[in-house]
């Protein structure tokens, strides 16, 4: 029997040499059980564990990051606090580190710049967020973009809506963005 | 080539190895040879070129760190007072003593007998695990045998 102290020993060397690239811990949210993930650098992905398989998404990790992955709650304690704020009602702005090498680089990714800065509360459209990134004409790839946020919830593609007041998709599914656009209070549910 | 997330070969391998360090190295010196495993696992990790037979990889490791945990022992001082007087063979072994007698086999014998009735691998994986053919794993494991039972004839 591997006792939790040995495992718990195991992490902290881990951590202390310098091999801990990637930690990971599950939390529970009212939109379900979410995996975060963090780089020394910062949080490098939310994965919502109704629609996302757990097993891809930390694969997905070994295989873009770094193999070296770890289940280190006490790693993910920081980005876990502030997300039961926010979903308490008590917090509107996030303040953990983001590592955002999960997003691909150029329009994507400044179109997930835009999506960071939408303030709680408030919508824009996928049209509004191609003209922020610096092309007008990709609305569609602005729509992809979200779809691709490696960081939901603390990266607020869910204020993100179809231009007419459309609400769009989103990866966490609909219900998903309903009840987050909820909480902060844009849709009277 | 992909590698499985870490924690996903954690998982798979850490109660076998740490029942493999209990019983090779001991109790007192398992847990530190069990971080010792599994730090040098990590850091070889990613530059693994092959994950064909990762239980046979981290048994080596664990095997070493045995080993090297033996030595270290071995290498300690002996208070002189605390030299044991040779009492008369035990006819009957406890848990104890007959772990005691499978660590003062010959290194590889030792981790082969461990493998085999400890962890349960077959010969295949414990050749793996000692870098030797799947007939000498089979030997050592044949040989460590007749040591203990002539040990506790």
């Amino acid at each position: 029997m591997t006792s939790t102290a040995l495992l718990d020993t195991f992490a902290e060397r881990a951590e202390a040499e310098g091999l801990l690239d990637v930690a990971y811990a599950w939390t529970d949210s009212p939109i379900g059980p979410l995996l975060l993930a963090s780089t020394p650098v910062g949080l490098v992905r939310v994965g919502f564990g109704t629609t996302e398989d757990a097993d891809v998404v930390l694969q997905d990790l070994a295989d873009r990051v770094s193999p070296r992955v770890l289940e280190v709650p006490r790693r993910l304690d920081g980005v876990r606090r502030e997300l039961d704020e926010y979903f308490d009602g008590a917090r509107r702005d996030f303040d953990v580190a983001l590592d955002w090498r999960l997003a691909n680089a150029g329009f994507r990714r400044r179109a997930l710049e835009a999506i960071a800065r939408i303030p709680y509360g408030a919508v824009r459209t996928y049209r509004e967020i191609a003209v922020e990134a610096g092309n007008e004409r990709a609305v569609r790839a602005a729509g992809t973009a979200c779809g691709s946020n490696p960081i939901p919830v603390v990266v607020p593609c869910h204020r993100v809506l179809r231009t007419g007041g459309g609400l769009g998709g989103y990866g966490g599914g609909l219900d998903k963005k309903v009840q987050l656009l909820s909480l902060e209070g844009v849709l009277i549910g | 080539m992909t590698l499985p997330p870490f924690q996903r070969f954690l998982d798979d391998h850490a109660a076998d190895v740490h029942r493999f360090l209990v019983s090779a190295a001991g109790r007192d010196d398992a847990d530190d040879c069990f971080q010792e495993t599994f730090l040098a696992a990590l850091r070889a990790w990613p530059d693994l070129r092959t994950d064909d037979n990762l239980r046979g990889w981290v048994f080596t490791i664990a095997a070493r760190k045995a080993a090297d945990a033996h030595r270290a022992r071995g290498r300690r001082p002996v208070p002189s007072d605390a030299v044991p007087v040779r009492e008369a063979a035990p006819t009957e072994l406890g848990d104890d003593e007959l772990w005691d007698r499978v660590r003062e086999l010959p290194p590889k014998q030792r981790t082969a007998v461990v493998l085999r009735y400890v962890v349960d691998l077959t010969h295949a994986d414990i050749a793996d695990a000692l870098g030797s053919s799947e007939e000498a794993a089979r030997r050592n494991v044949h040989e460590g045998l007749k040591k203990l039972k002539g040990a506790l004839a």
